[in-house]
């Protein structure tokens, strides 16, 4: 079986070097430590129903795309929106979307699953780059961030980036622990057993569509989330955000990191946004940079080669050799 | 002892293009009653479990289970209200333990979908029920075994256990001994025998000595349609069904 996460001792000591990474000071990796932490959030959002559901969406940015696109329309345009009302807004809106959508899509599988979800995320796409909606092809800015206070106070202040950091990675921990217990409960090994085989599901008795309609929901409103730091950090929504190659990007993470594995999808947000900064810079590859595709596709493509099971399957592999070493090593003192 | 008919089959018929697999069959089962359905390759007894289960749709006539018409009912509800199945061939989830294939089965029964806060596994009832149903097909011992190590006779034995754990009025089991050899056969057939007491069985089996062991009614089919229904004496009297299956020679009988 899959562990679905990595042993507590690693997962504290990441979360630790997390939270002292701001320390480094310079802000350009600060906001690139958010930046890959949404896309963490996303990309988790994603793998409940790839990983653990077994329904491949190719229409994944719909959800962050609308929650984005409230939160930039709720906004008032010069002075800051307040987050706890913004915040749950942008999430309704994107569950209400995947609820519409799930309703439809969830009813079919494989590869239709894949084009219908495709289709209904290509349409809010034109939706918004037609239309006078959300600003047309140009998007919208949201020249101040949304505003965090409780009872009078600040206690975080989202403008700040070393604050922006802290406030995303407080929401990442909360999302992996909160879909780590959604997976252990009997929601989760539901999903599971219709990952594995959904015709069973149904004559012991689950409501399947029902099942997967929930995870799709689910799904939505936590790339939601997603969708609305994405916006709050930079700055503006513009219909690419929901177009196929923000779906294909988060898909792209989710293989990358190893499907079905909550780490899976972190390392694969770390890793992609890390490798596409590495290959995209003049400075290390000069007159290359410009090209970043064509290396970054390349090296994805070993990547998935040799590590079949994603970066987080081969890390998998690694730590049980590490822990199984310890107890033979004690046979070979014994004898 | 027989009671209540729980299963009311009336004039089910099933064709898949010009192909009239269920052909106007009607039957009923009791519970406390074993009732087999016997017939070559082809005479349609997968189907009919199939339209029973609800994993087919009927093209006519109609089900009644426990004086309720839910011939229109998807597979799950069927299942809820109390029909458990058997697959022919081998349908459990592999990946899993062998508790955890029949734990999820008895979380079926109280699904708690927005209960986020506790494990699936920290339910004492649904551990027990799966425990059960796993002491009853003898398979105890082998509760934290990944299903797909299991040997083809354990696999059909959790298939059962599974069904089991749902707490089904109604067993539908679709050929049960297939693949298994003669020691699993005869421990699986005492098996359903114990189930018979306190379940209503319909069971479609190609082992005739096992289905005249344990089969109190007998319903033959061929080519879709009922041959004959009665007590298997009265069957192993019937000419037309010698003649049609069970071949012309009385000695195999």
């Amino acid at each position: 079986m899959i562990p679905i996460t990595l042993p507590r001792t690693v997962l504290i000591a990441v979360g630790l070097a997390a939270a002292l990474f701001p320390l480094i000071g310079a802000t350009f990796y600060i906001q690139l430590g958010a930046k890959i932490m949404i896309m963490a959030i996303f990309a988790l959002s994603l793998d409940l129903l790839v990983g653990h559901t077994g329904l491949v969406s190719l229409g994944h940015a719909a959800y962050f795309g609308v929650a984005a696109y409230a939160l930039a329309l709720i906004s008032p345009k010069y002075e800051a929106a307040n987050l706890w009302l913004t915040l749950p807004a942008a999430m309704v809106v994107a569950a209400l979307t995947a609820l519409i959508i799930g309703f439809f899509v969830v009813r079919t599988a494989g590869v239709y699953f894949i084009m219908v979800t495709l289709a209904f995320a290509q349409m809010l796409y034109s939706v918004f780059h037609d239309t006078k909606l959300g600003g047309g092809s140009d998007g919208i800015y949201i020249y101040v961030r949304p505003e965090l206070i409780i009872a009078g106070f600040k206690p975080l202040d989202l403008e700040n980036p070393v604050q922006f950091y802290y406030f995303t990675l407080i929401l990442l921990v909360f999302v992996y622990a909160f879909l780590h217990r959604v997976l252990h409960a009997p929601f989760g090994r539901a999903l599971a057993g219709i990952r594995l085989n959904e015709q069973r599901m149904r004559s012991i008795g689950f409501s399947v569509f029902a099942y997967k309609l929930g995870a799709f929901v689910l799904a939505g409103v936590l790339a939601g989330l997603a969708g609305y730091l994405a916006a709050c950090q930079f700055g503006f929504v513009n219909p690419d955000i929901l177009a196929w190659q923000q779906s294909g990007l988060v898909l792209m993470m989710v293989i990358l990191g190893g499907m079905g594995r909550l780490h899976g999808a972190v390392l694969g947000a770390f890793s992609y946004v890390l490798l596409q900064e590495i290959f995209s810079a003049p400075a290390l590859l000069g007159a290359y940079a410009k090209h970043w595709q064509l290396g970054m596709g390349g090296l994805i493509v070993m990547i998935v080669l040799v590590f079949p099971h994603g970066i987080g399957g081969f890390l998998d592999i690694a730590l049980r050799r590490i822990s199984y070493r310890r107890p033979s090593g004690a046979r070979t003192d014994g004898t | 002892m027989t009671g209540d008919e729980i299963l009311k089959v009336r004039s089910l018929c099933k064709s898949f293009g010009g192909l009239a697999a269920v052909d106007d069959v009607s039957l009923q089962v009791r519970t406390g009653e074993l009732h087999a359905v016997i017939g070559p390759n082809g005479a349609g007894k997968t189907t009919l479990i199939n339209l029973l289960a609800g994993d087919l749709p009927t093209s006519s006539g109609s089900i009644l289970f426990r004086e309720k018409d839910i011939t229109k009912f998807p597979t799950a509800r069927r299942s809820r209200l109390g029909i458990g199945r058997s697959y022919q061939k081998t349908n459990i989830f592999l990946g899993f333990t062998v508790l955890e294939n029949c734990r999820l089965a008895a979380q079926s029964r109280a699904p708690r979908p927005l209960n986020w806060w506790r494990d699936a596994s920290s339910y004492g009832d649904e551990m027990k029920q799966a425990r059960r149903a796993l002491a009853a097909v003898e398979l105890a011992d082998r509760t934290d075994d990944i299903a797909l190590a299991l040997s083809h006779g354990e696999q059909r034995q959790l298939e059962l256990a599974m069904c089991l754990a749902t707490a089904p009025q109604l067993l539908l089991l679709d050929e049960p001994l297939a693949g298994m050899g003669t020691e699993e056969s005869q421990k699986m057939v005492d098996l359903i025998g114990r189930l018979a007491d306190s379940h209503a069985i319909l069971l479609v089996e190609h082992d005739m000595d096992a289905v005249f062991q344990l089969a109190g009614v007998l319903t033959v089919m061929v080519n879709g349609k009922v041959l004959a229904t009665g007590a298997p004496a009265e069957i192993r009297a019937n000419r037309e069904v010698q003649n049609a299956y069970l071949g012309s020679s009385d000695e195999i009988l």
